[in-house]
């Protein structure tokens, strides 16, 4: 992913070191490669790149990644969609996507 | 099935890519079998979109295998796994439709890397008994993958080439122009306003002014900001956008009779506004924006598109007037 970078310090990605046991999903399906896993614990080592796509989060065994858990797809149509539907209180199309 | 794709297949895929067939652009949800697939056939998993297993069947040329294909709703794996339809609970329920564990003597299913979020794969085994193995992100490095049993961190990773941000601009311009004709008769009656009530001849006149002016907006917008999206300046995509807007209002200038100033600053106002509009609509199709990064940049963003087309339609109408 050289070359594209979104905003920094932006997405909600916690990961509990203590709940961790180092079986290495999370670096194993994260489309950015964001994860080490180094003495049986797994590491952040690219923040920034998090997409906040929810992949290591599924995939963890004990619940040790927190991801930002509102759905959607970081995608603009989708947000204003959410928007019309809190002022008008009714089902929003949601995006095409 | 087969692994060739048909010229029918290649105009589904037009229809699809340019937004008229995309949202029922479906395949029957089950077990598909490609070649002599046997027993031991390794079992791939994907979506019932059509690009989805078109994709997936295109890669897999002389290959012998089982593809269980589960219901999306006509949506690609990604975002059906984002949206939750794409599940374990769904993979386990077309397994137990197919019957597989009678088709198959082992237990494994090779799932789409790309389904990651939508699939937690240690609980497939609790639901159906088959054990769930993530390959590739992309259906070209399958055959390697089969071959090797591994994934190499390239495939694991995902990319947005300049061929793969190209393939996504009709859909982008096509759904743009979905509104235009709306949109059109807005500028007719607009640009007509006058110190006499209305003028036909400046109705048409200045009317396709704008509509070209507008043109330029969804070709900036929608075509060059996505494909020239690395090398314009700034992350947030609303600024990238307005960037791209600015320069095309600018090359609009050379070629428009234009020629009141209060027109011009209007004209500039819109084409960079709805750029800005268009381009940030694009954080959808991308797969590194982050959705609180979306949500953050949408602030300055629909702040800055609504003052530039409500002063750019007051600039527009006073233009007669002036």
């Amino acid at each position: 992913m050289q070359g594209f970078r979104y905003l920094d310090d932006t997405a909600i990605l916690r990961l509990s070191v203590e709940k961790c046991i180092g079986c290495g999903n999370c670096l194993l399906v994260c489309p950015h490669r964001i994860f080490q896993v180094q003495d049986g614990k797994a590491e952040i080592v690219d923040r920034n790149a998090c997409m906040e796509c929810g992949a290591c989060a599924k995939n963890c065994p004990t619940a040790a990644i927190y991801v930002n858990p509102d759905d959607g797809c970081g995608c603009a149509a989708y947000i204003i969609n959410s928007w019309i539907t809190k002022i008008r209180g009714k089902a929003a199309s949601g995006c095409s996507c | 099935m087969t692994a060739t794709l048909t010229l029918r297949d290649d105009l589904g895929s037009i229809g699809a890519r340019t937004g008229f067939t995309r949202n029922n652009y479906k395949i029957t949800p089950g077990l598909y079998c490609l070649g002599d697939a046997g027993k031991n056939s390794p079992v791939l998993v994907t979506a019932n979109y059509k690009l989805s297993f078109d994709a997936l069947r295109k890669e897999l040329m002389g290959q012998n295998l089982w593809i269980l294909v589960v219901d999306t709703r006509g949506i690609n794996v990604w975002c059906a796994a984002g949206k939750g339809t794409f599940s374990a609970e769904e993979i386990a329920y077309q397994v137990q439709r197919a019957q597989l564990d009678q088709i198959v003597s082992h237990r494994e299913l090779l799932l789409p890397q790309l389904s990651a979020n939508g699939v937690a794969a240690h609980e497939l085994k609790k639901l159906c008994g088959f054990r769930g193995r993530f390959g590739p992100i992309l259906a070209a490095d399958i055959p390697e993958f089969l071959r090797t049993g591994e994934t190499s961190e390239t495939m694991r990773t995902v990319t947005f080439s300049l061929r793969e941000r190209a393939v996504l601009v009709p859909l982008e311009v096509c759904m743009t122009l979905k509104h235009l004709f709306v949109a059109a008769v807005v500028f007719f009656v607009l640009s007509g306003i006058s110190p006499d009530f209305f003028s036909l001849g400046l109705a048409l006149n200045r009317g396709t002014v704008l509509l070209l002016a507008t043109l330029m907006a969804i070709f900036a917008g929608a075509a060059a900001t996505p494909l020239l999206l690395p090398w314009l300046p700034f992350r947030q995509f609303w600024l990238k956008g307005a960037v791209v807007g600015a320069i095309a209002a600018l090359l609009l200038f050379a070629g428009l009779p234009l020629t009141s100033s209060i027109e011009k600053i209007a004209i500039f106002l819109w084409v960079s506004g709805s750029s800005a509009f268009l381009a940030m609509n694009f954080t959808g199709s991308t797969p590194f924006t982050s959705l609180s990064g979306v949500a953050k940049e949408m602030r300055p963003g629909l702040a800055f598109q609504i003052s530039s087309t409500v002063l750019a339609i007051l600039f527009w109408v006073a233009g007669p007037f002036m």
